[in-house]
C-alpha cells in the first residue's frame, strides 16, 4: 500500500512535468498550427540557464534558498521566453503555409542546435551536471510512504503553473486574444487583434513553461544534461497528441497519463523497468491508430 | 602538413558550395541537370563507372574506401527515404531505425550462415516487415500526428536495443562479414601485383546496388506509378477521385522504402562487422533526411552530392568533426528558410514534350 503511494506520487510529479511541456506544444499548435519541435531543447536551455542564474548568487556570495529559487526559476522563464520568442519571429513564423514537414524538420534542427550549442560551448557540457538542491529534503511520511517533501513542494509548484497558465487562457484579455487567433486568424486579424504580437506572446508562455518545466526537471533528478530536452520533447509532443492538439485539457490529460504508462509499467514489471518507454510509446502508437486525432478531437476537421 | 590539408579540404569544401549553386542557377547547369534527368536508363552507369573509378584510385587507401563505401550506402538508404517522402510523401523520421533492423538482422543470420546476398534481401525484408506494423497508423494519420509516430518508432527502437540482452545490449552485436561466391569480402582482392584494401569489396558491392535500385527508383518515377505517386502527394483527395487508390500507393512506397533501407543497413553493419545501439540514434536519423532535404527532396541525383557532403565532410575536416550536428543542424535550417525545395529542386516533368514523341 504504502509502495502503492510512492508510486501514484512519483508518477503524479512526472505527469506535472510531462503536462507543463505538452501545454506549451498545444499552445503553438493551437494559434498557427505548427509543432515547434525545439520545445524540448529550449527546456534544457531553461534547465541551464537557471544552473547558470544559481553559479553567478553563488559567486556573489548570496545563500538564500528562497531567494535564489525565485531568482532561478525567474531567469530560466526569462531566457525561455526570449529563445521562445526568437525562434517564433525568425522562424516559423515566416514558414507558415509550409509543408508540416519543412516545420517539423526546420525546428527539429534548431531544436539539434541549441542542445549542440550546450554540448560545445558550456564548460564540461557533455558530461551531465549537477543541479543544487534548492528545496529541503526532509521525508514526510505519509499513510506509511516517505516522500521527499522537495517532491512535494514541485508538485504543488507544477499544478500550480498550470492552473495560473489555464486561467490566464481562459480569463484575461491576452488569453482572450489567442484563443481568437486559435479559432480563426483572419477574422481574429479583421477584429483588430495583433495577430503576430499574440502569436509571439504566446510562443513565450509556452516557452516559460517549458523554462519551469528544465527547472522542475533538474531539482527532482538533482541532475541535468544536455540530451534530456530531447525525450522530454517527444514524450511532451506525444502528451499533447494523444491528448487532442490544441486542447488544454487535453495536453494535461495526455502528460499524465503518460507518466501513468510508465509508472504502470514499473510497478507490475519491477525487473523490466527498462522497457518502460518501449511500452509507452507503443501505447502511444496503438492510441494514435484508434484515435489518428488525439482522444479529445480537434474541433475542426477537415471537410472534402 | 595536416593543417595545410585542412584548408584545402575546406577550401574545396566552400568552392562546393558555390559551385553548387551555381549549377542551380544558371543556364549549364539546368541543363546538365535535364541531361541527367532525361536521358535514357544508361546514365545511370556513370554512377558505377565514376565509383569504380575512384575506387580503383585509392585502392590502397583503407579510411578513404571505406568513406566511399559509406557515402554509397548512405545514399542507398536516402533512395529508399526518396520514395517514401519525396514521391509519396509518406512522412518517415524513423530511417535509421530501419537501417538498424536491417543490420541486426545481418548480425542474427550472418551468425547463421546463410549465404550473404540472402542475409542481404533478408535484411531488406525483415525491415519491411517490421515496417508493417506501422502502417496502419501511418495511414491513418496524417501531417503532424504520422510525423509522431515514426519519431515515437525510433525512440522505442533504440531503447529497446538497449535493455533487450539478446540482441547484445547496449554492447551491440559482431556481424560476419559478407562472403559471396566463395570470396570473403573480408580479404583484399589481389591480382598480380594488384593489391586492394578489403574495403574496394564492400565498394563494389555497394556500388552493385546503388546502381540497380537507383535504376529501380527512376523507373518507379517515371513510370505511371511515379505519376500516380505525384499526384497522391500534391492532393490525395483529388488523387482518389480520379481513382488512384491512395492507401494502396502510400503501403506500397512505405514498404518499398524500407526494403531499400534495411538492405543499406545490412551492407553497412557487414561492412563494419559491428554494429551497437548507438549507431541508431534519432540524430542519425535526422542527419539522413538531412540528405534527402540538402539534395532536393524528390531529386536523386541530388541524393549523390548531399551524401558526400553529409557524410565525408565532417571526417575529413577535423576542426568542424566535433561541431558536425551543429554545423547541419544550421545548414538545414537555413535551407528550409530560405529555399525550402533543397539546393536542387527536383524539376517538374514535362508531360506535353512526352506525349509528343
Amino acid at each position: 500500500m504504502a509502495i502503492l503511494l510512492e508510486y501514484l506520487f512519483n508518477g503524479a510529479l512526472l505527469g506535472v512535468i510531462y503536462a507543463l511541456v505538452a501545454v506549451g506544444f498545444t499552445l503553438f499548435f493551437g494559434v498557427l498550427d505548427v509543432i515547434k519541435f525545439s520545445h524540448g531543447d529550449v527546456l534544457t536551455l531553461g534547465a541551464y540557464s537557471g544552473l547558470a542564474a544559481f553559479v553567478s548568487l553563488e559567486l556573489l556570495g548570496l545563500d538564500l534558498p528562497v531567494v535564489s529559487l525565485i531568482f532561478v526559476l525567474v531567469v530560466a522563464m526569462l531566457v525561455t521566453g526570449l529563445a521562445g520568442i526568437a525562434i517564433g519571429q525568425f522562424f516559423v513564423v515566416p514558414m507558415r503555409g509550409s509543408p508540416a514537414f519543412n516545420i517539423l524538420l526546420m525546428t527539429l534542427m534548431i531544436g539539434t542546435a541549441i542542445h549542440e550549442c550546450i554540448r560545445l560551448f558550456v564548460p564540461g557540457g557533455a558530461n551531465p551536471k549537477a543541479f543544487p538542491t534548492l528545496l529541503p529534503r526532509t521525508p514526510i511520511e505519509i499513510g506509511g510512504a516517505y516522500i521527499r517533501l522537495d517532491s512535494l513542494l514541485l508538485l504543488v509548484l507544477g499544478i500550480g503553473v498550470i492552473v495560473v497558465t489555464n486561467w490566464m487562457v481562459r480569463h484575461t484579455k491576452l488569453g482572450l486574444a489567442i484563443r481568437a487567433v486559435a479559432q480563426d486568424g483572419d477574422t481574429a486579424q479583421i477584429m483588430g487583434i495583433p495577430f503576430r504580437r499574440v502569436v509571439l506572446a504566446t510562443f513565450a508562455l509556452g516557452s516559460m513553461l517549458a523554462g519551469v518545466a528544465g527547472v522542475m526537471n533538474g531539482l527532482y533528478y538533482s541532475e541535468i544534461n544536455f540530451n534530456v530536452g530531447v525525450l522530454l520533447g517527444v514524450i511532451g509532443f506525444s502528451s499533447a497528441v494523444v491528448g487532442g492538439l490544441g486542447s488544454i485539457w487535453g495536453a494535461i490529460i495526455g502528460g499524465f497519463s503518460f507518466a501513468a504508462l510508465q509508472t504502470v509499467w514499473v510497478l507490475f514489471f519491477p525487473e523490466m523497468s527498462g522497457y518502460r518507454d518501449v511500452f509507452a510509446f507503443t501505447t502511444i502508437i496503438v492510441l494514435m491508430t484508434i484515435w489518428p486525432t488525439g482522444i479529445i478531437a480537434e474541433r475542426y476537421s477537415e471537410r472534402v | 602538413m595536416a593543417s595545410e590539408n585542412q584548408w584545402v579540404i575546406a577550401s574545396a569544401l566552400v568552392a562546393s558550395l558555390f559551385l553548387s549553386f551555381g549549377i542551380a542557377r544558371t543556364k549549364a547547369g539546368r541543363d546538365f541537370a535535364a541531361i541527367l534527368q532525361n536521358s535514357g536508363s544508361w546514365i545511370v552507369l556513370l554512377i558505377p563507372v565514376a565509383g569504380l573509378a575512384i575506387g580503383l584510385a585509392l585502392h590502397e587507401e583503407h579510411f578513404a574506401l571505406m568513406m566511399l563505401a559509406t557515402v554509397l550506402i548512405y545514399a542507398l538508404a536516402c533512395i529508399g527515404l526518396t520514395i517514401q517522402f519525396g514521391y509519396a510523401g509518406v512522412i518517415n523520421f524513423a530511417g535509421i531505425a530501419f537501417f538498424g533492423i536491417g543490420g541486426y538482422t545481418a548480425a542474427v543470420l550472418g551468425g547463421m550462415g546463410l549465404p550473404s546476398l540472402l542475409v542481404l534481401l533478408a535484411g531488406g525484408l525483415v525491415s519491411a516487415a517490421i515496417g508493417c506494423i506501422l502502417i496502419l497508423p501511418v495511414l491513418r494519420t496524417k501531417g503532424h500526428y504520422a510525423a509522431l509516430i515514426t519519431i515515437a518508432f525510433v525512440l522505442l527502437f533504440r531503447s529497446f536495443l538497449e535493455v533487450n540482452h539478446t540482441l547484445g545490449g547496449p554492447q551491440g552485436l559482431r556481424v560476419e562479414s559478407a562472403t559471396i561466391a566463395g570470396q570473403s569480402l573480408f580479404t583484399g582482392i589481389r591480382i598480380g601485383s594488384f593489391e586492394a584494401s578489403f574495403y574496394l569489396n564492400y565498394v563494389l558491392l555497394a556500388l552493385v546496388l546503388l546502381a540497380i535500385f537507383f535504376l529501380m527508383a527512376r523507373f518507379l518515377e517515371k513510370s505511371w506509378i511515379g505519376i500516380n505517386l505525384d499526384s497522391m502527394r500534391e492532393d490525395p483527395v483529388g488523387a482518389a477521385v480520379f481513382g488512384v487508390n491512395v492507401a494502396y500507393w502510400r503501403i506500397m512506397s512505405f514498404v518499398i522504402g524500407n526494403v531499400l533501407i534495411g538492405i543499406a543497413g545490412a551492407t553497412f553493419a557487414m561492412m563494419q562487422t559491428f554494429i551497437a545501439p548507438s549507431n541508431f540514434t534519432f540524430q542519425q536519423s535526422l542527419l539522413m533526411l538531412a540528405i534527402v532535404v540538402l539534395g532536393g527532396i524528390g531529386n536523386l541525383w541530388a541524393v549523390i552530392p548531399a551524401a558526400i557532403l553529409v557524410v565525408v565532410v565532417p571526417e575529413k575536416l577535423q576542426a568542424i568533426s566535433e561541431y558536425r550536428f551543429l554545423v547541419f543542424a544550421i545548414l538545414v535550417v537555413l535551407v528550409l528558410r530560405f529555399r525550402p525545395n533543397g539546393l536542387f529542386p527536383r524539376s517538374m516533368r514535362n508531360f506535353r514534350k512526352e506525349v509528343g514523341q
